[in-house]
């Protein structure tokens, strides 16, 4: 088990990286929530047999893109029952948020690949050959993709600085 | 940290994410995880005359009673290696626990009835530990007496062994056992606590 570590120590630990995956996955909403919460219910479920020397906030976040997946599925699943349309999109775009930082609505607006990418490694922290395991995709073009979203964050961002800049 | 690191921290920082927010949904996880039955033992802490206790549950009852001296942390590490790697803060499930140590230190109860798990003691420490409520509120007894009491007159260390060692203080009254000589001997809350209960009770 993971005795070093006490489950509510863990989730105050790793619950923010856990959260931004879940958000650049998903989108801010209730769909990244209910991703945590299931991440971290398994997790809980799991933690009697955790060994002792797993990474864990890798572990967390393997876990947090099956259940967005699963999240995302659902939600194909709902739109498709609505609209009664057998060729719905399988993953429909991002949630809008009103309440999250702008930079959220960046991320979002990020090529699908990048915001993966970036989701995996940069917030998530895991090396760009486990991202590319699990997104698909060679190592190399992942780590291609991680940088250039990063780049137009980056970029965004002092966009948005100097926009502030000159209004004052 | 290397550089890695740094871009890493300095990317997150980029879209930051409160404590409000873990906050609020660590409350619905414990939520979902009550449901589930996930939590084995529930825990939170309360504010006493005799300093922060932390209380733990069991599904079975309390379980455990420790003085902040004791270590919270340790005490829940221990907590998660003998009874179940599950332990999560969940207030409600101590409120009984909480509303009757708060009635017994404002004076308004002499006796807790509130549902016990003794699975942190054993053998003979279990059975000094089951007979100790039966000194009463505002009583004492020596440790000889106790020994006597569990059918062994000679077994006095022993006896302040189970004392020493009683995982529910307060609750099962270890305080209300003293020295053949009236001195007031240890106490796992440390001897100012040991006193305060005592004159509590007006012993």
């Amino acid at each position: 088990m993971a005795s070093t570590e006490l489950f509510d120590d863990a989730a105050r630990r790793h619950g923010p990286a856990v959260l931004r995956v879940c958000r650049a996955v998903l989108g801010v909403g209730p769909d990244a929530d209910d991703a945590w919460s299931e991440t971290f219910l398994a997790a809980l479920r799991a933690w009697p047999d955790i060994a002792n020397d797993t990474n864990l906030e890798a572990w967390l976040v393997r876990v947090a893109q099956r259940k967005a997946v699963d999240v995302i599925r659902a939600r194909a699943r709902r739109l498709t029952l609505v609209d009664n349309l057998p060729d719905a999109p399988a993953a429909p775009g991002v949630i809008e948020s009103s309440d999250a930082s702008e930079l959220w609505d960046y991320v979002a607006g990020l090529p699908e690949r990048q915001r993966l990418a970036v989701a995996y490694h940069y917030f998530g922290g895991l090396p760009h050959a486990e991202t590319a395991e699990l997104i698909g995709g060679t190592s190399a073009a992942v780590r291609r993709a991680a940088a250039d979203g990063v780049k137009a964050l980056r970029r965004m961002c002092s966009d948005e600085r100097a926009a502030e800049g000159r209004s004052r | 940290m290397n550089l890695d690191d740094l871009e890493r921290a300095e990317i997150t920082a980029l879209v930051p994410v409160t404590e409000a927010e873990i906050d609020a949904l660590r409350a619905r996880l414990v939520e979902r995880a009550e449901a589930d039955g996930l939590v084995d033992v529930a825990y939170r802490t309360i504010d006493t005359p005799v300093g922060p206790l932390l209380l733990a549950a069991t599904e079975r009852g309390l379980v455990r009673i420790a003085y902040q001296r004791e270590g919270f942390g340790s005490v829940l590490h221990t907590l998660a290696v003998r009874l179940s790697p599950r332990v999560l803060e969940v207030p409600m499930r101590l409120d009984r626990a909480a509303r009757e140590l708060d009635e017994y230190f404002s004076g308004t109860r002499r006796t807790f009835d509130l549902p016990l798990d003794a699975a942190l003691s054993s053998g003979f420490r279990r059975t000094v530990q089951q007979i100790l409520p039966q000194i009463g509120y505002g009583n004492t007894q020596t440790y000889k007496q106790v020994a006597g009491l569990v059918g062994n007159p000679n077994a006095v260390r022993a006896v302040g062994t189970a004392c020493a060692t009683n995982p529910l203080p307060i609750v099962v009254p270890c305080h209300r056992v003293l020295r053949t000589d009236g001195s007031l001997g240890g106490y796992v809350g440390g001897p100012e606590a040991k006193a305060a209960l005592l004159r509590l009770e007006g012993a």
